[in-house]
C-alpha cells in the first residue's frame, strides 16, 4: 500500500531523514518509534507531500507520490494528521469535519450529514455545535483524526494523536483507532504511548537520527539492542543485559 | 530606437549621468523617510501604513515652526525629533498596541486607520492648501558639471548617510539597542530575560517616527507640505524597504539610492509620467522573486 | 439564528429597499442611499477574498477601476452598448484579478506580503492609465457622451433624459440591483463546498491542504468572484457619472472604502458589507452636517471618524456589527428560552 524507498531529507547542514525506507501493508496498523528529534515528523511530512525528499522515492497504492502537493495525495486516499493539532478554530466541530468530507462530496448538505457520521465514529456526536476552538485537548485530537477520516482516505498517518491524553481517554481513542482499521483503513502512526504502540501494532519500525534502526513486532522491537540503546544512550543495553544476569543469579 | 512600439530616446552620457547623480538625491530622500519604516518593521514586523501620514504631520510641524517662530527647518530638527519619539511611543503603546491583540493583520489596519485619521485631520484642520518654507538658502548649491545640487538636496543625502550610520552605531553599541534587537529575534525568549517588550516595541516604534520626524526636516525646504504630501512617499518606502531587506538600514540606504536612480532614469527614458512605473514593477517584481530583499537568501514566502 | 429567520429578515429588507420611492422622494436621500449600496456592493468584493478568504487586498481600487475602465472605453472608442460592455467590464475585471491572483499565489504570498503587492498592482494601475493617453484619455479621463433622446434612456442606460420615475429612481435600482446579485452570490458561496474550503483556507491553509484543498485554486476563486463583484461596482459608477479618470478608479480611496464597510459590519458575513456601509455613511452624514457645517463645509470629517470607528472596532468588535447583533439577538432568545 505504502513504500517508501531510500528516503532522505536535510535542511541546511542537518540530516533529519536519512536513506530511510519502509512498507506499509494494506489492512495493518503499523507504528514508526522512535527518539524526540529522530525525523519521524519530517518522515510523515515527505510521504504526504507537505516537504520534497531530496532523493528516494514514494509510492502509494502503485503510483509514485513524490513531488505531488499535498492536496493532491489527500485525494489519492492518503492523509495525515498534525502532531500539533490544526483546527479551524472559528468553526464548529460539524463545520471542520465536513471540510474534510467535502474532499469526496461536492453537496454542502451531505457534507454536513457525513460530518454527523463521522464525529459518531470518533465520539464526538455530543461536540457537533461547539466551536472548535472551546474543545479541550482530547477533544481537539478527536476532531484532527475525524476531520482526516471524513476524507475518506485508503491510508491514515496519525502523528502522535496520544499525547497529552489520560489514561481513559487512551484506552478510548485506541479502541477508536482499531475500529477505524477493521472499517478498512490502513494505518501508519507515530506514537510515544508505548501502551498505545503495542496494543496496536501489527509491526513497528523504528527511526533514529533519521536512519531506520529496525522492523519487527512491538516486543521484537523493544527488546533489540540497538533500540534501546537509540533510547537511552550508548552501552546501555549491554548494562540492562548485565543487571537482568544479575537480577537472575 | 523602438521598442514595443514605445520610442526610445538615446541621450549623451552627460544628460544620463546628470539623471543618475539626481536620481541619487532623489534616493538619499527615499532612504531617509525609510529608515524609519525598515526600523520598526525589522523589530515589531509591523507594516506601518502610517508612516507616510507620519511623515506629513512632521513636515507641518517644522513648517509650523518655521512659519510662527521663525525657526529654521533644519534647527527645527532639535524640536521635532523629541516629539516625534514621543508621539510614536505612545501611538505604539497606547494606540496600535492596545488595538490590536498582538494580530499582525489587525496591525496593518489599524496602522491604516491612524494613516486615514491622520491624513484627514491635516485636510480638516490645515485644509489642502500647499504651503511652502522659504530659506535663504534653498536655490544655492555646486555646479557638478553635468547636473547643479542645490544646498537642501546635499543636506538630504548627508543625512540619510548620517541616519544611517547613527542608527548603525545605536543599536550596535546601546544597550537599548541591543534589547531593541533582542526583541527583534526573539520576542519570548527576551521576556523571559526580563526585558519589558511592550516598552521595547513602543520605544522602537518612538525611534521609527523621530527618524521620519528628522526626514521631514530635511525635506521641507525642498517640498511643499500639504496633507497628501506622505502618501508620495509611502509606496516608495516600502519600496525601498522590501527591496533593501525588511529590517536593514544599509538595504534601505542602498535600495533608496537605487530606486531614486531608477525612477529618474525611468522618467529620462519613459516620459514624466510612465517613468513612475518602474518603482512599482521593482515593487512588484521584489515581492515575488525575492521577498526577503536583494540582500536576503530567498527562503522564506511571506507570512502574515 | 436559523437560516428561516435570516430569510425572513433579507425578505423584510430586500422589501423595504424596494419599496424606497413610496416614502424617499429627496434627490438628497436618494443619493445617499446610492452611496451606501455602492459603498457596500465594493465591501462585499473586498469581503469575498478578505472576510472569507483572509486574504486582505488594499488594493480592490484595480477591480473597480478596471470595470469601470472597461465600461466607459468599450463605449467611448468602439460605439459598443453599455448593455453588452458590461459582459466584458465583467469578464476583462476577472482577467486582470486572475493575473494578479495568479502571481500572488503562486508565490505564496500571504499576509501583509499580499496587502503590499495589491497596493502595487493598483499604484501600476494608476500610472498606467494616467501614461497611455493615447487608450485612456490620461489624467483628463474619459468623458461618456450624454444621451438627451428620452426614449433611449433604457437602451443608453441613462436616465438622465427618462421619464420622472427613472430619472430619480433608476440608477438606485440599478445599483441595489447590483447589490443584492452580489449579497446572493455570497450567500450561495456561503453555503457551497468552494464557501466551506475558502474559510478552512483562512483559518489553516496547511490543514486545509492536508484535507485535499487546493489553496491555490481556491483563493484564485474567490480573487475572481470579488473582482467580478467590484466590478459590477464600476459599471454603475460609469453609467452614472458618465465619466471616469485615473484618480476615481486607480486611488487609493477606493480600496480603502472598499474595506471599511465589511470590517466594521461584521467579516465573513453576507449583512457585514451593508451593515457597516449604512452605519458609517449614516455617521459621516451627521458629521458633515453638524461639524463639517459649523467649520465651513471642510472635507475630511467624515474620513477622520471612519478611521477612528476602524480602530474601536478592531479593537472591541473583532465580528464587527453583525457579531454584536448576533450576540444580543442570542442574549434575548437565550432570555427567552431561560
Amino acid at each position: 500500500m505504502l513504500e517508501v524507498r531510500n528516503v532522505s531529507k536535510s535542511f541546511g547542514g542537518l540530516q533529519a531523514v536519512s536513506n530511510a525506507s519502509l512498507v506499509v501493508e494494506r489492512g495493518c496498523i503499523v507504528s514508526l518509534i522512535g527518539p524526540n528529534g529522530a525525523g519521524k515528523t519530517t518522515l510523515f511530512a515527505l510521504i504526504s507531500g507537505f516537504l520534497k525528499p531530496d532523493a528516494g522515492n514514494i509510492g502509494f497504492d502503485g503510483t509514485p507520490i513524490s513531488g505531488l502537493r499535498p492536496h493532491q495525495i489527500c485525494r489519492l486516499g492518503l492523509v495525515r494528521t498534525f502532531q500539533v493539532v490544526q483546527p479551524f478554530v472559528n468553526l464548529s466541530v460539524r463545520e471542520n469535519i465536513a471540510v474534510g468530507a467535502h474532499t469526496r462530496i461536492a453537496g454542502r448538505r451531505e457534507a454536513l450529514e457525513k460530518a454527523a457520521d463521522v464525529a459518531a465514529l470518533t465520539g464526538m456526536e455530543k461536540m457537533l455545535d461547539q466551536p472548535a476552538g472551546a474543545l479541550t485537548i482530547a477533544g481537539r485530537k478527536r476532531l484532527e483524526l475525524a476531520r482526516a477520516l471524513a476524507t475518506e482516505p485508503k491510508l491514515l498517518l496519525l502523528d502522535e494523536v496520544m499525547a497529552g491524553l489520560n489514561a481513559t481517554e487512551v484506552r478510548e481513542l485506541i479502541g477508536v483507532v482499531r475500529d477505524i482499521r477493521n472499517a478498512g483503513v490502513t494505518i501508519l502512526l507515530i506514537e510515544h504511548v508505548m501502551q498505545a504502540v503495542m496494543k496496536l501494532s501489527d509491526y513497528t519500525y523504528v527511526l533514529n537520527q533519521g536512519e531506520m534502526i529496525a522492523r519487527g513486532t512491538p516486543e521484537e522491537v523493544t527488546c533489540a539492542p540497538e533500540v534501546v540503546e537509540a533510547y537511552l544512550g550508548h552501552g546501555a543495553a549491554a548494562r540492562i543485559a548485565i543487571a537482568g544476569e544479575a537480577d537472575g543469579v | 530606437m523602438e521598442l514595443f512600439g514605445l520610442s526610445i530616446p538615446l541621450y549623451g552620457w552627460q544628460t544620463v549621468l546628470g539623471s543618475a547623480i539626481s536620481g541619487v538625491f532623489l534616493g538619499s530622500i527615499y532612504a531617509l523617510v525609510a529608515l524609519g519604516l525598515t526600523l520598526i518593521y525589522g523589530v515589531l514586523h509591523i507594516i506601518n501604513f502610517a508612516h507616510g501620514a507620519l511623515l506629513m504631520l512632521a513636515m507641518y510641524g517644522v513648517y509650523f515652526l518655521w512659519r510662527y517662530f521663525g525657526i529654521d527647518p533644519y534647527l527645527a530638527m532639535l524640536v521635532i525629533v523629541p516629539a516625534g519619539f514621543f508621539f510614536g511611543y505612545g501611538l505604539q503603546r497606547y494606540v496600535i498596541g492596545w488595538a490590536s491583540h498582538g494580530k499582525d493583520e489587525i496591525i496593518l489596519l489599524v496602522t491604516l486607520g491612524i494613516a486615514i485619521v491622520i491624513e484627514n485631520g491635516a485636510l480638516f484642520f490645515f485644509t489642502a492648501t500647499e504651503r511652502s518654507v522659504r530659506v535663504p538658502y534653498d536655490l544655492d548649491g555646486i555646479d557638478l558639471g553635468v547636473t547643479y545640487a542645490v544646498y537642501p538636496e546635499l543636506a538630504a543625502l548627508a543625512g540619510s548617510l548620517l541616519i544611517t550610520g547613527g542608527l548603525w552605531l545605536f543599536m550596535t553599541r546601546t544597550d537599548t539597542g541591543k534589547a531593541i534587537r533582542a526583541v527583534a529575534r526573539e520576542r519570548q525568549g527576551a521576556r523571559l530575560v526580563g526585558i519589558n517588550v511592550d516598552h521595547i516595541f513602543a520605544v522602537t516604534f518612538g525611534i521609527g517616527v523621530a527618524c521620519v520626524a528628522a526626514a521631514a526636516s530635511l525635506l521641507v525646504p525642498t517640498y511643499p507640505v500639504h496633507p497628501q504630501i506622505g502618501s508620495l512617499f509611502v509606496l516608495i518606502a516600502f519600496t525601498v524597504v522590501v527591496l533593501g531587506g525588511m529590517g536593514s538600514f544599509v538595504g534601505a540606504l542602498i535600495g533608496g539610492l537605487l530606486i531614486g536612480v531608477t525612477e529618474q532614469l525611468g522618467r529620462l527614458y519613459l516620459g514624466e509620467s510612465l517613468g513612475l512605473i518602474t518603482v512599482s514593477l521593482i515593487f512588484i517584481l521584489v515581492l515575488l522573486f525575492r521577498p526577503n530583499g536583494l540582500f536576503g537568501q530567498k527562503t522564506g514566502q511571506g507570512s502574515s | 439564528m436559523s437560516d428561516r429567520v435570516r430569510m425572513t429578515g433579507w425578505a423584510l429588507l430586500l422589501l423595504i429597499f424596494a419599496a424606497v420611492p413610496a416614502f424617499i422622494s429627496s434627490a438628497r436621500w436618494i443619493d445617499f442611499l446610492e452611496l451606501t449600496l455602492f459603498v457596500a456592493v465594493l465591501g462585499q468584493g473586498w469581503n469575498i477574498l478578505g472576510g472569507y478568504g483572509g486574504q486582505y487586498s488594499f488594493g480592490n481600487a484595480v477591480f473597480f477601476g478596471t470595470g469601470a475602465y472597461i465600461q466607459a472605453l468599450l463605449q467611448y472608442k468602439l460605439g459598443i452598448g453599455p448593455w453588452a460592455a458590461m459582459w466584458f467590464a465583467v469578464a476583462g475585471t476577472v482577467v486582470v484579478g486572475a493575473f494578479i491572483g495568479y502571481l500572488s499565489f503562486r508565490y505564496g504570498l500571504r499576509g501583509s506580503y499580499f496587502a503590499l503587492i495589491t497596493l502595487a498592482f493598483s499604484e501600476a494601475f494608476l500610472v498606467l492609465s494616467r501614461s497611455l493617453k493615447s487608450l485612456t484619455e490620461g489624467g483628463r479621463g474619459v468623458q461618456l457622451p450624454l444621451n438627451q433622446d428620452p426614449a433611449q434612456a433604457l437602451a443608453a442606460f441613462q436616465f438622465n433624459f427618462s421619464d420622472p420615475f427613472l430619472r430619480s429612481y433608476g440608477f438606485y435600482y440599478t445599483i441595489l440591483i447590483i447589490l443584492i446579485v452580489a449579497c446572493a452570490l455570497t450567500w450561495w458561496m456561503e453555503r457551497s463546498r468552494f464557501g466551506a474550503q475558502l474559510v478552512a483556507v483562512r483559518e489553516n491553509e496547511e490543514a486545509a491542504e492536508a484535507l485535499g484543498i487546493s489553496a491555490f485554486r481556491v483563493k484564485m476563486g474567490a480573487i475572481c468572484l470579488a473582482a467580478a463583484i467590484s466590478a459590477m461596482a464600476g459599471i454603475y459608477y460609469v453609467q452614472k457619472f458618465l465619466y471616469i479618470e485615473p484618480g476615481i478608479a486607480y486611488g487609493t480611496g477606493k480600496s480603502v472604502e472598499a474595506l471599511f464597510a465589511p470590517i466594521i459590519g461584521g467579516l465573513g458575513t453576507v449583512a457585514g458589507p451593508l451593515l457597516g456601509s449604512f452605519f458609517i455613511h449614516g455617521i459621516g452624514e451627521i458629521a458633515k452636517e453638524t461639524l463639517g457645517r459649523a467649520m465651513g463645509d471642510r472635507p475630511g470629517i467624515d474620513l477622520i471618524l471612519f478611521g477612528s470607528i476602524l480602530i474601536l472596532v478592531l479593537a472591541f468588535l473583532p465580528r464587527g456589527l453583525a457579531g454584536l447583533l448576533e450576540s444580543v439577538c442570542k442574549r434575548i432568545g437565550g432570555g427567552r428560552d431561560a
